[in-house]
């Protein structure tokens, strides 16, 4: 019983916080709501037995590429918003169906399979030093892989994010 | 623990659809990596809730695949918000519509 | 016998030599080219003579050889050496190396003298091979080659249009013989399968024992048509006085003494293939002829043209003693009118040669005193050429003509036809001579005449020896010459000169003979001081037959109204078949081919380059209408993305049901 309430309760602010990030005028408070449904994410998360997971997705969601996209906003002006442009592209009417769609297909898919009404197994453990285990010997291989794209990223992040000289820049188409 | 599968599945479900919404409606680039990374998250769940709801939970792979999944979201926004800046200041705008130097 | 037939070949190859030799010298080298024909000639005439002195003992005798085969059979040529061949063989060069000679002094002026001894020394070889042939195809190649000789001499002159003119009329016109010549050629060796002459008893003139003479009317008549268009009897014997546009050496030769005689000879060699019916055929156009040429020579005023008309009346002749007496009769008139004829022509020339290239006989006049040997040796002619008795040849030889036609079977008009031919030919051989050397010189060239260089004279002298000689051969007295051609022994007899067959005949002809001089040299002795533009006293006595002879009888009139005109609208319709018919079926086929080329070139064009064009347009239209679809919205491209995915999710999970 507790269990469901948690459930919904945590679902309600994911969903409320997705559905403000993606509506409202205001950039900022759009990426502010961001970082609340990852929260609520994080939460379920937790709920689902997946501990690690969960704190990662804090630590990382919330705590990086939130305050990432609010720094974009920043740089890029989002934060004060003329009143006379939209906010919304041209073709947002095509776009809002496209999307409502895609929720009937999948939900119509969901609620096709009976076997999808299962419960939950009992007894699931996710111990920090299995995952450390597994980490190094069967995933060695994405893992150092990812920490490659990483690097990477980091490095292409910085090139493109460089200020260019003054003098290329009145040449620029 | 008592709420079934299907209920995690809709909620990804419905994180997705509003994700993707979002993306196709709004005008700002931001806000379009914004809703990509709300629907990266819709997809994280759905792997997560599947691994809990598995005969085998200790072979751990959805988690796994889900660690390696936040690490690479992670790299791809911070390109991608890397563009958008870049972009911003050569045409003053962040506006997607005004971007389209590549039709065809 | 033998050795001379091995290089019996000699006779006719020598002078063809020369004059192939002769047609590569350029034409400074006159004495060259004159010494190589000359020389030549002479050769020829040295081996006649041995061939005659074999012959003397011996008949017959042949030398055959293979020409080409085709399938089973083979074309055979070959020489032969035998009395007719021999005499003939003797006479030709001799009276050719005389001509030849007096061409030396009668051509000396002229710029295109190499070019004449090279046609000359053609003609000599090829007549010599046609006497000597022993196959009727050997010797009808040997007749062109005479042919196409006469052709280039006569035209000699060839920038003047009338000798031009001349050379080709005689041409086409013994042309039209010789297609008889060959379609009888042809029958005959249908009939025989050889044309070999004698061969061992297979040839078409032996006597096969089996089936006897191949004799057929037909094939007689068609090989006489040849003699007729070659020896100018009456109707082909335009060409002949238009002949005398050539030099008079070759008028001479050609034209008197040996290429017309051919004809004569072709009939007397082919003599076992006449039927009695050819035989009447060819004695009764010869009287003929003899009369119509001897009465249009009685009009003419050109002194070459009256020998030519006297030429075609004693061809006449000839054809008629062949028809009424045989071999022997007319092969003597042939061999004595060779030698009178020829010397006649070469005074004619030496006449001209004096009279500075005068020919009209009004225009001289006195030139006896002027050219003594010249006005001897043409005196001596003239009275053989009419039939002066006993010293003159053609006494003796037209005699037998005229003793053969009264004993003839057939009709006696031929024999009244010959009396009356004597008696005209008396008659204008007076005129001439009375013409041209008696009386005062009518002109100032005339006045100024003079005689020829000895080059021409001499052989006039030895001309005129032959003239009276060659008569002596032939007598009734001594007949060795009939004797020579038929076999037999000839014995001298005194007293068949009186015999009765012929001497009503002889007394006859001579009675005739001197009527006629007397009665011409009265009318045109005695009136030789008369101007020369005066008309003739017999135009005065009988204007409208004088016209009718002086203008030939309008023959050549009536030829070109008739035959030519004939020819020449079926040549223009001709013309108009292949200009405008087959022309312009050939066009049409252009066209066509044209019409189906513009049509291809509008059907690619139209066709293959519109749907070529049209296909790549619809490529490119299609192209840019797709591309459309990509305007650089990354929205758009999201939306489509979202709308695949879920299409994907119906097909994969209800599309199955």
């Amino acid at each position: 019983m507790l269990n469901e309430i948690v459930f919904l309760l945590c679902a309600a602010v994911t969903l409320v916080g997705a559905v403000a990030a993606m509506m409202l005028r205001n950039l900022v408070h759009c990426a502010l709501c961001a970082a609340g449904a990852f929260a609520g994410l994080a939460a379920i998360y937790l709920q689902l037995d997946a501990e690690f997971v969960g704190f990662a997705q804090i630590l990382i969601y919330v705590g990086a590429i939130a305050i990432l996209i609010v720094f974009a906003v920043l740089l890029t002006q989002g934060g004060d918003i003329q009143p006379t442009t939209a906010s919304t592209s041209p073709s947002w009417w095509m776009g809002l169906p496209v999307g409502a769609l895609v929720v009937a297909c999948l939900i119509g898919s969901i609620m096709a399979s009976p076997r999808l009404l299962r419960l939950p197994t009992q007894n699931v453990h996710a111990p920090v030093k299995q995952i450390g285990e597994r980490l190094m010997n069967q995933f060695v291989m994405p893992l150092e892989t990812v920490g490659l794209l990483l690097t990477a990223a980091l490095l292409g992040a910085v090139v493109i994010g460089l200020r260019e000289p003054r003098k290329s820049e009145s040449n620029a188409p | 623990m008592t709420t079934p599968l299907a209920n995690y599945l809709i909620l990804a479900a419905l994180l997705f659809g509003i994700g993707l919404a979002g993306a196709l409606a709004r005008r700002s680039a931001v806000l379009v990596l914004i809703g990509l990374e709300l629907m990266l998250n819709a997809a994280n769940l759905n792997f997560i809730a599947f691994w809990r709801f598995s005969p085998h939970p200790e072979m751990l792979t959805g988690l796994m695949f889900v660690l390696f999944s936040i690490a690479i979201a992670a790299a791809e926004v911070a390109l991608g918000l890397a563009l958008v800046i870049a972009i911003y200041r050569h045409r003053r705008t962040a506006q997607l519509d005004r971007f389209d130097s590549l039709k065809g | 016998m033998e050795s001379i037939l091995k290089y019996l070949w000699l006779i006719p190859t020598a002078p063809l030599l020369a004059a192939g030799v002769g047609a590569l010298l350029p034409r400074r080298l006159r004495r060259l080219s004159a010494g190589l024909a000359i020389g030549a000639i002479s050769i020829s005439f040295l081996l006649s003579c041995a061939a005659f002195l074999a012959t003397l003992h011996s008949g017959r005798a042949t030398s055959n050889f293979r020409w080409f085969d085709f399938g089973t059979t083979s074309v055979q040529l070959g020489w032969v050496l035998d009395p007719l061949g021999a005499i003939m063989a003797v006479m030709v060069s001799f009276v050719s190396l005389l001509i030849f000679i007096y061409s030396l002094g009668y051509m000396a002026r002229e710029e295109n003298f190499t070019r004449f001894f090279c046609f000359l020394a053609l003609f000599a070889a090829a007549m010599l091979g046609l006497v000597l042939a022993n196959s009727l195809l050997l010797f009808f190649m040997c007749w062109e080659l005479v042919g196409l000789a006469s052709y280039l001499l006569i035209g000699f002159w060839f920038q003047k249009p009338s000798a031009a003119a001349a050379a080709k009329k005689a041409f086409i016109v013994t042309r039209i013989g010789d297609l008889g010549f060959l379609v009888g050629m042809l029958l005959l060796y249908a009939k025989t399968g050889t044309l070999l002459f004698y061969d061992n008893g297979n040839g078409c003139l032996d006597p096969t024992a089996a089936a006897g003479l191949v004799a057929s009317t037909a094939i007689a008549l068609l090989i006489f048509c040849g003699a007729v268009g070659k020896s100018g009897q009456i109707p082909l014997h335009v060409w002949l006085p238009d002949a005398m546009e050539g030099p008079t050496p070759v008028s001479a030769l050609i034209h008197a003494a040996t290429m017309v005689a051919a004809g004569v000879f072709l009939i007397a060699r082919v003599y076992p293939l006449m039927t009695p019916d050819a035989l009447q055929v060819v004695t009764w156009v010869g009287a003929l002829t003899a009369v119509f040429a001897a009465s249009i020579a009685v009009a003419q005023n050109d002194i070459k043209r009256i020998l030519a008309y006297s030429t075609v009346s004693q061809l006449g002749y000839m054809m008629m003693g062949l028809g009424a007496g045989g071999i022997a009769v007319g092969m003597f008139h042939l061999m004595t009118h060779a030698f009178f004829k020829a010397l006649l022509f070469l005074g004619a020339g030496s006449v001209i040669h004096g009279c500075h290239e005068e020919q009209d006989i009004r225009k001289m006049g006195g030139l006896r005193t002027r050219l003594p040997v010249t006005f001897a040796t043409y005196a001596v002619g003239m009275m053989a050429l009419c039939g002066v008795p006993l010293f003159f040849s053609g006494f003796w030889s037209k005699d037998a003509i005229l003793d053969a036609a009264h004993h003839w079977s057939g009709s006696q008009v031929p024999f009244y036809l010959g009396l009356c031919g004597a008696f005209l030919t008396a008659f204008y051989m007076t005129r001439q001579v009375c013409r041209v050397f008696f009386g005062k010189p009518t002109t100032a060239e005339a006045e100024h005449a003079h005689e020829s260089p000895p080059v021409m004279t001499i052989p006039l002298v030895i001309l005129a020896a032959l003239a009276v000689l060659a008569g002596f051969f032939g007598t009734p007295a001594w007949p060795w010459f009939q004797n020579y051609l038929e076999g037999g022994r000839a014995g001298f007899d005194l007293s068949n000169l009186m015999n009765e067959h012929q001497l009503p005949v002889m007394l006859l002809s001579t009675l005739l003979v001197t009527a006629a001089i007397v009665w011409s040299g009265w009318i045109y002795g005695r009136a030789a001081a008369r101007p020369a533009r005066e008309t003739d006293p017999l135009e005065v006595a009988q204007p409208t037959i004088f016209a009718w002879l002086q203008n030939k009888f309008y023959v050549d009139e009536f030829y070109d109204a008739t035959v030519v005109r004939l020819t020449v609208a079926f040549a223009k319709f001709s013309d108009w078949l292949d200009r405008v018919f087959l022309g312009g079926l050939i066009k049409a086929v252009c066209v066509l081919a044209l019409v189906l080329a513009w049509l291809d070139r509008a059907m690619d064009e139209a066709v293959v380059n519109e749907s070529f064009d049209a296909g790549a347009e619809t490529v490119r239209a299609s192209g840019r209408s797709v591309s459309r679809l990509q305007n650089g919205q990354v929205q758009r491209y999201l939306r489509i993305i979202g709308v695949a995915f879920c299409g994907l999710l119906i097909l994969l999970l209800w599309g199955s049901t």
